[in-house]
């Protein structure tokens, strides 16, 4: 057993020197992490801002179609930002309820069944696949027979969406108390109706920051694009048929060539593809937000 | 009175505050029998948590039932009302009447059984709506046809809350303290016309001010509820029941604890001249 030192005095501690600097030292190394975390992401934002704007705010560039020739300078990338809010919505209606629905199923009906476990394996395993292989899954089973379409982009990218939103929302139903459940038993209430009336309200503030987490990731993939949308340099707003173009996929073409007026369009459609995703982030947090607030005190 | 119809009584609205004859003075034997417990036991896969249990419950009376952690009161309060059907494995043996019929019957709505037997929990939990949601949600799941807001301030007036809130009926109930939630939550039960409400230790997250508000409502309310209380505290069941059940736990050769009943009479019986000696120790271990 060590003596503890009584002090005289409250100035007079009985940690002594040595902890007081230990703990100085972690404070500084903790400061000094979170100062190199920021670095990168601070120079990301500062380049691809000071490298794009000049061509984001350029008249048109949101509206105009892409220029067919390569060397020609200026906007816009119109037929891009189309693409992308009409894949990725399109991913969205048929991931979001579709993995809300599967975690649903996981945390109030599967209750120790094989089929629940299995399913959650799997959403598991799915959420680890590379995304390009997701593109070259629905590559064979869809452009192959239908050819390019914003649909088959959305096929593929709703498949890396749903494994990521039925984690989630299993996750977050599972949060909600089972004392919630009950009490809406008590009152004669049956199972169904108590999910969609009292548990997936509780659930929704943490349901919708998943799903728009995983909206925002898929709204930046590349890979699984390329294989299933094709390019084009004209709006295409058929979801069906014929190739489309997504920002991404631009900014994958446009940054590896040579023409100086290809490269700004990239970085153009990078600031854009960052300021969508943020305007979705942002909105995701308003929304979960008020929702929350709204049951809280 | 038959489980598997709705109750008339919900198609329109039913006065809460209504005192039918109170029933003071307690007899020996009590008019009309609410539970009748038949060597009811409780299964969690292999183990047996609580066995044997017979008892009966009497009408608009305050039924409590105290013991040791673990002796399985809790797990005996949720069969009357078959809330045990939500635990994986567990299974409910042996009969509980209620009215004559088996709470466990192949023909009963276990969803109607437990509007008619309502419950409140430990914890204070409100659903994350408003006050007046909270309260209206069990009307609204029943198809209530009368008028809600009249139905939500009797509720509310019953379970000696509305003066709080009827100026903030929109705001969220989790701007409540408490106690003020706990006694939303009994005006939430009562909402529903139910004929026994379940407490399973209602005011072990409460403060003393708060407990003795709930202790005086459930006095209140037993004029037209029977009441059954599961509770930690004696002083409690002293104070506030008509007849109590004392549950102990036994422990195997194998180390597996089974809960059973001890005794069940007139609190005041098992308070000043217990018949067993296990219950008396019970007692004044803690009063003593």
């Amino acid at each position: 057993m060590t003596a503890v030192i009584v002090p005289n005095s409250i100035t007079q501690s009985t940690a002594g020197r040595g902890r007081r600097i230990k703990s100085a030292v972690a404070t500084t190394l903790i400061v000094m992490s979170l100062v190199i975390v920021m670095i990168p992401l601070v120079m990301i934002i500062a380049t691809v801002v000071s490298r794009g704007w000049s061509s984001v705010t350029a008249p048109g560039w949101f509206t105009a179609d892409i220029p067919i020739v390569s060397r020609s300078e200026g906007p816009g990338m119109g037929p891009a930002v189309l693409g992308t809010l009409m894949i990725t919505g399109v991913a969205t209606a048929m991931a979001v309820p579709l993995g809300v629905l599967g975690g649903i199923y996981l945390n109030e009906y599967s209750e120790g069944s094989r089929l629940g476990r299995v399913v959650r394996f799997f959403a598991d395993v799915m959420t680890g696949v590379p995304s390009i292989v997701m593109g070259l899954f629905i590559y064979t089973i869809w452009t192959l027979e239908f050819g390019f379409s914003a649909f088959g982009g959305a096929l593929a990218l709703a498949c890396l969406m749903l494994p990521v939103v039925i984690r989630t929302s299993d996750e977050m139903l599972k949060l909600v108390p089972q004392e919630l459940r009950e009490s809406a038993y008590a009152l004669g209430g049956r199972k169904a109706g108590t999910i969609v009336r009292v548990v997936l309200p509780a659930a929704a503030p943490g349901i919708i920051s998943g799903a728009l987490l995983a909206i925002a990731r898929a709204a930046g993939e590349t890979a699984p694009l390329l294989f299933t949308i094709g390019f084009v340099n004209a709006k295409n707003t058929d979801l069906m048929s014929g190739a489309n173009t997504a920002l991404s996929t631009q900014i994958f073409k446009n940054a590896i060539s040579l023409f100086p007026g290809q490269q700004n369009r990239a970085w153009g459609a990078a600031l854009t593809l960052i300021g969508i995703v943020f305007v979705f982030t942002i909105l995701a947090r308003i929304i979960s937000t008020v929702l929350a607030r709204k049951h809280s005190a | 009175m038959t489980l598997t119809s709705l109750n008339e009584s919900l198609m329109t609205p039913t006065n809460l505050a209504t005192v039918n004859d109170p029933v003071d003075d307690l007899a020996e034997e009590p008019a009309e029998m609410v539970f009748e417990v038949r060597d009811a036991a409780v299964d969690y896969g292999s183990h047996r948590a609580v066995d044997g249990v017979s008892l009966d419950i009497a009408s608009r009376e305050i039924t409590a039932i105290i013991g040791p952690s673990g002796c399985g009161k809790s797990t005996f309060l949720r069969c009357l009302n078959r809330m045990n059907d939500f635990i994986v494995g567990a299974k409910v043996s042996g009969s509980i009447n209620y009215y004559g019929e088996d709470v466990y019957g192949p023909k009963v709505d276990a969803a109607e059984v437990r509007r008619r037997i309502g419950m409140v929990f430990q914890r204070p939990n409100p659903f994350p709506k408003s006050i007046y949601d909270n309260v209206a949600y069990g009307p609204r799941i029943n198809r209530f046809k009368g008028d809600l807001d009249d139905l939500v301030e009797e509720a509310l007036t019953a379970a000696a809350l509305w003066d709080e809130v009827k100026d903030k009926l929109k705001k969220s109930a989790f701007a409540l303290s408490g106690g003020q939630q706990q006694r939303l939550c009994i005006a939430r039960a009562l909402a529903v016309s139910p004929d026994v409400i379940l407490m399973d230790e209602p005011c072990s997250a409460l403060d003393p001010i708060a407990t003795s508000r709930i202790e005086d409502l459930m006095v209140s309310l037993k004029r037209q509820y029977t009441i059954v209380i599961v509770t930690h505290n004696m002083q409690q069941a002293a104070r506030v029941s008509d007849r109590t059940a004392f549950f102990t736990t036994e422990v195997d050769d194998a180390g597996a604890r089974t809960g059973r009943l001890v005794e069940f009479d007139l609190t005041n019986t098992i308070f000043t001249s217990p018949a067993d000696s296990r219950t008396e120790g019970y007692i004044t271990g803690r009063f003593g």
